[in-house]
């Protein structure tokens, strides 16, 4: 058996609830073997010496005072173990939701949702039958029987020979099976995962499925992956069941062999009924530990299966931003203009580069417009400034402070961000507003809303501002959607502005009005947008051009048309149309 | 309990497997009392020195209920698991097939979090109604009874004692069980769901979250959920613990009170001592049987919860009802609509309002207005997503309502304003509208959809949401995808918003080609190539402000004329 060291690591970090545990059912044993000796003495006087009834009080009371001290001492051990195990569960979430709080969007996109989800929530769900039954019952299964074996080894030699022999089946069987289960509880852990991950998904596409009437096929997907799910889970079951069944039969020979073995020794008269009888009681709480740790063995790799999923994300290699300490001062990253000095980068896994050494300044104060062909790096190099992803190698500062000595929750207050594809939480219209800054009073929110052109949906909805707005906005247009984050960006007052194509989905009249407020918004900030449509561009002062990666070109609207051929060409095509 | 009968009426097609199992599962606790009783009988019996083949019998005795206990034990639990993920897999189907005709209209107001929480753990929670629920209480009356017939055998007093014991750990730990921790386990499932919202939106929102300084509040709030879970939990194995304790205590009490029963028996010589040893371990085996009890009574309180939140998605009534005897597809596709009016449900303002056109087959269509103005649930309604309020849509001229619905989308190629892209391969996503489709089918849509480069990342992960692509390469994804599902009627909504000038210049060129014999809508916020299209529709606040072509809604000086010219100045200015 391949132990995951991490997770006895986790013990070793939580030691005082386990030792406790681990001492309490000991000593349950010890009243166990009190239990059986009591009994046995009160039946032996009872049924041998035919004692009267009175005669018997004190074994019967011996009897039911071991019988409480060991529920009591069960029952600390039980509550012990689970205090143990719910202190490491915090502690695993903790740190596995700080995680994903630290890697930010690329860690999230990377995976699907629902595995994320499935992982911070059953996985570690899943740590719980590992550390509070698998454990204990580990150490109970090597405690209980040698003491068992001291009691009874004075008592009848022969019996406690057929103990010793038979107990070492029962790891030896386990070791030999634990290898292929495991393998097996991969397996299905895995398809649990991916059955938590595609459903989400195919919830969250459902519409997309509808338009190619897909969605009823689906049925059979989910049929294949339950049924998937049920094989996983019944082979790896199978095995439990049989190993049980295997240490159960052990348990039972031996049982028999030595129940059998006592009554021939009883015949011939070499063996006094009361010892007999005290073997006998206990010989099956001598298997029973070990059985038991065979039930509890399937629980127990379904954590070890988990905690892999856990691990990958705790211990994952590739680079996450590194945070520093310094932090930005409002006034000066106002008026401090940021360099990329031969930035490169490509995303974990991917082969090619998204950036090739780019160099480019965005001088402050003003606006900055990136623009370039689909593909070419532009949200890329917005995500550096936001800080999602560090350089492979080049530097980015602002003035002479390289971006990374700052402390990335202090520098990212100072950004108000547009992505390209907004996410909406499924809220309502007044938090989704209120998120970026929640001490907004309500003139400054109205503000927000009419800079946003939003004025009129909220006037539309059924409760207003405080009307859920649905799963990502389900519940406004394409646009209102779109200007619902820039709302949010009106609303959050800060120094620098990231706009990815904020107005794709706007019309002309719309945009107008939005430019015009954007303006407002963007004086003595300093800006970078991304924008498609030329009429954006041209006012921007700075003009950044990105062709696969590297920056192409850079300069003003005047230069760009003289110098940059994709840029006239450009200017060309959106032109197209005879007026 | 309505709940629970609709509950226990599901898992009715698995009766007798379920039967069986207790059977089974009552077979073995039986041979564990057997093997337990005949052990005890056997040295009680060699303690009085008989010659050894009156012994034989107890010796095969136990021999046989040894064996017994672990193969039926083997087999009970091979059959209900079984059973249990049978019926499991049949939950989810059947949950699936019921949410199915709800989307999107009826599924709008739930967060998919929390169907996803209800389609996987609230079934998965299910998983308990037999092995859990419905199974142990069977066994434990039957393996009750047979202790009364075998005490009985013995003594009245002995039996009735035992069975005060057994009501008193079978009925009334669970009841206390129940008292104790009401609310425990459905304020689990509660913290599950609630966290399950979180941990979705925290991994699709990080980003957001963390740009607008949300970040500690987010994981505060997924930590304090934790935090609340596992304080009931603990609180269920504190009371787990007890109740295991307790029964424990009360096997002991039915020890003594049966034996001190048994013992005046014995000294009066009414029966034979060996009676004192196999009633003791007898008693103590059937015990076995009552233990899973108070669980039981935990797993119901879940059960219900996580049926009620399933009935209460299965309960509502969908949007659009396929039709009894759905028409045909026409051949001839003219789009029509008269009078057609639309307001979503809750919604104050009419989305759409008395809107009628005709769009010809193979003809050239342009949808265009402000933000809001309803072009998009004007896609909806011909996709059937809802049902027109007022007036009507047809095609072909018929009532669009006649069609099976599924038909009717696989003669639409709609590449819709909200691009939804699958975390799968790119492969798959654009297998998705063609299953069949070949490698120079694929190739050839990519080409056109200007994603020529991606034919060598055909087996990338797209990430979630399609993420690990830039803007523009989800948008193209999404066109090749409509491409190759080759549908007469292709609608463009917003399909190039993300594009840059050029490349968008190339795809609507492409478009055009592609489209040359096909009927196509296109809204578009860009008043491009506008002369190309045969028709213009102008929509404003959901009415049609204005229908024409290109140059007559110029010379109209209109809305139209208006929109032209501010995106004229913008780009000549
Ligand atoms: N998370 C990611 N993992 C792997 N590759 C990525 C990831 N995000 C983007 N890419 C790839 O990096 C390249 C640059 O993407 P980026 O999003 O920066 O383009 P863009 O210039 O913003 O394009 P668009 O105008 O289409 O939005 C693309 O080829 C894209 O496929
Ligand atoms: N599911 C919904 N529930 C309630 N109201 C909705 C829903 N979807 C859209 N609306 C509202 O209906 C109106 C029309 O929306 P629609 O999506 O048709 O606009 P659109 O013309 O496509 O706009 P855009 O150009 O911004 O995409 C909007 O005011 C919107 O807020
Ligand atoms: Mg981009
Ligand atoms: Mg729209």
């Amino acid at each position: 058996m391949n132990r995951d060291r991490r997770l006895f690591g986790l013990i070793r970090e939580n030691r005082t609830p386990f030792v406790l545990s681990f001492l309490s059912g000991a000593l349950a044993g010890l009243m166990m073997i009190g239990q059986a000796f009591s009994l046995s003495t009160a039946i032996n006087a009872a049924f041998i010496l035919h004692k009267p009834l009175s005669a018997l009080k004190e074994p019967i009371a011996l009897f039911a005072l071991f019988s409480v001290i060991r529920m009591l001492l069960t029952w600390a051990g039980h509550t012990e173990a689970n205090r143990g195990t719910l202190q490491i569960r915090k502690k695993i979430f903790s740190r596995l939701a700080a995680t994903v709080a630290r890697r930010g969007p690329l860690l999230a996109r990377s995976m699907q949702s629902g595995k994320l989800s499935l992982t911070m929530q059953k996985g570690v769900g899943a740590l719980d039958a590992y550390f509070s039954q698998f454990v204990p019952q580990l150490f109970l299964a090597v405690a209980i029987p040698v003491l068992i074996l001291i009691a009874v080894f004075p008592t009848d030699l022969i019996s406690g020979i057929i103990l010793l022999v038979t107990a070492p089946l029962i790891p030896v069987f386990m070791a030999l099976i634990g290898k292929r289960a495991g393998a097996l509880t991969d397996r299905q852990w895995e398809s649990l995962s991916r059955m938590s991950g595609y459903f989400l998904d195919m919830l969250q596409g459902m519409t997309t499925l509808k338009i190619f009437a897909r969605s009823r096929i689906q049925h059979d997907a989910i049929r294949e992956a339950g049924e998937n799910f049920r094989a996983a889970t019944m082979k790896v079951l199978k095995i439990a069941f049989l190993s049980s069944l295997t240490l159960e039969l052990v348990g039972t020979i031996g049982t028999a062999l030595i129940a059998v073995g006592i009554g021939v020794r009883l015949l011939s008269g070499s063996m006094a009924f009361q010892s007999a009888l005290f073997v006998l009681i206990l010989t099956p709480d001598f298997y029973l530990p070990l059985r038991q740790l065979g039930q509890k063995f399937h629980a127990g790799m379904e954590g070890e299966s988990a905690a892999k999923d856990i691990f990958a994300i705790l211990e994952d290699e590739s680079p996450e931003p590194r945070n520093g300490t310094a932090t930005p001062e409002r006034k000066s990253v106002q008026s401090l203009p940021i360099s990329y000095l031969n930035v490169s980068y490509s995303y974990p896994r991917s082969s090619t580069q998204a950036l090739k050494a780019a160099t480019c300044c965005i001088p402050a104060g003003t606006t900055t417009a990136i623009i370039g062909p689909s593909g070419s790096g532009k949200s890329t190099l917005l995500s550096m400034i936001l800080r999602f992803a560090d350089p492979d190698s080049g530097t980015i500062s602002i003035g002479t402070d390289p971006l990374e000595s700052f402390s990335i929750e202090a520098w990212q207050k100072l950004i108000s961000w547009v992505p390209q594809h907004p996410f909406l939480f499924n809220e309502t219209l007044r938090e989704n507003i209120l998120m970026a800054n929640p001490e907004a009073s309500l003139e400054e929110l109205q503000r927000a809303i009419v800079f946003s052109g939003l004025e009129g949906v909220a006037a539309g909805l059924p409760q207003g501002l405080d009307t859920p707005i649905g799963e990502e906005g389900a519940r406004l247009s394409g646009g209102e959607a779109q200007r619902v984050a820039l709302a949010r960006a009106f609303i959050k007052d800060s120094p620098i502005l990231v706009l990815d194509e904020p107005t794709s989905h706007t019309d002309p009249e719309l945009e107008a009005s939005l430019s015009a407020s954007i303006k407002t918004l963007m004086e003595n900030r300093t800006t970078i947008i991304i924008a498609h449509r030329l009429e954006t561009v041209r006012n921007a002062g700075h003009i950044i051009m990105l062709q696969d990666g590297a920056v192409m070109h850079s300069g003003t609207h005047e230069e760009m048309v003289r110098i940059n051929p994709f840029y006239q060409k450009a200017l060309a095509a959106g032109e197209d149309q005879p007026s | 309990m309505k709940t629970f009968f609709r509950l226990s009426a599901l898992v009715r097609p698995w009766f007798w497997w379920m039967a069986l199992a207790a059977l089974t599962a009552f077979a073995a606790t039986g041979s564990g009392i057997g093997l337990l009783l005949t052990a005890a009988w056997l040295i009680a019996k060699a303690a009085l020195q008989p010659p050894l083949a009156a012994l034989q019998i107890g010796i095969v005795g136990v021999r046989f209920f040894g064996i017994a206990r672990g193969v039926l034990r083997y087999f009970e639990r091979l059959i209900a698991h079984n059973t249990t993920f049978k019926i499991l897999a049949n939950l989810r189907l059947w949950f699936y097939d019921a949410i199915e005709p709800l989307a999107p209209a009826r599924l709008m107001q739930f967060k998919s979090a929390d169907l996803l929480q209800r389609i996987v753990d609230d079934i998965g929670s299910l998983e308990n109604i037999y092995t859990r629920v419905l199974a142990p209480p069977v066994t434990a009356i039957l393996t009750s009874l047979l202790m009364w017939f075998l005490l009985g055998f013995w003594s009245r007093d002995a039996a009735l004692l035992l069975l005060l014991f057994h009501l008193l750990a079978g009925i009334g730990i669970p009841l206390l069980s129940t008292l104790l921790s009401r609310g425990n386990s459905s304020g689990i499932l509660r913290q599950q769901a609630l966290q399950q919202v979180l941990a979705v939106d925290f991994a699709m929102g990080v980003g957001e979250l963390q740009l607008t300084g949300n970040i500690q509040k987010h994981l505060d709030l997924l930590e304090a959920a934790e935090r609340e879970k596992l304080r009931l939990e603990r609180k269920n194995a504190l009371g787990d613990g007890m109740h295991e304790a307790l029964t424990g205590l009360l096997m002991n009490g039915a020890v003594i009170a049966v034996l001190s029963a048994v013992m005046p028996l014995v000294e009066s010589g009414q029966t034979s001592g060996i009676a004192l040893s196999i009633v003791t371990l007898a008693v103590m085996a059937s015990f076995e049987a009552i233990l899973p009890l108070p669980a039981s009574a935990r797993h119901l309180e879940a059960d219900i919860h996580a049926g009620k939140r399933l009935f209460e998605i299965l309960d509502a009534a969908p949007e659009v009802i396929t039709p009894d005897d759905p028409r045909a597809i026409p051949e001839e596709m003219t789009i029509e609509a008269r009078n057609l009016s639309f307001t979503y449900p809750g919604s104050s303002i009419q989305a759409l309002d008395k809107v009628s056109f005709t769009i010809p087959q193979g003809s050239h269509t342009a949808i265009v207005g402000p933000s809001g103005s309803g072009k998009s649930t004007l896609t909806s309604l011909l996709m059937r997503f809802w049902n027109c309020s007022e007036g009507e849509l047809s095609l072909g001229g018929e009532n669009i309502n006649r069609f099976h619905p599924e038909e009717l989308r696989r003669h639409i190629s709609l590449v819709s304003q909200k691009t939804y892209i699958f975390a799968t391969t790119i492969r798959e996503n654009l297998l998705l509208a063609k299953p069949e489709a070949t490698e120079a089918q694929i190739a050839s849509a990519l080409q056109s959809a200007g994603l020529g480069h991606f034919q060598s990342r055909l087996d990338e992960f797209t990430g979630q949401h399609g993420m690990q692509l830039s803007g523009g390469e989800r948008q193209r994804i999404a066109i090749a995808r409509a491409m190759l599902q080759d549908a007469p009627i292709v609608i463009l909504d917003e399909a190039t918003a993300n594009l840059d000038p050029l490349t968008e210049v190339e795809i609507i060129r492409a478009m055009e080609e592609f489209t040359q014999n096909k009927t196509l809508i296109t809204i578009t916020h860009r008043l491009q190539a506008m002369e190309h299209y045969n028709t213009i529709i102008v929509l404003k606040n959901g009415h049609i402000a204005e229908q024409g072509t290109h140059k007559e809604l110029l010379s109209r000086k209109g809305v139209y004329c208006r929109m032209n010219m501010l995106s004229r100045i913008a780009k000549t200015s």
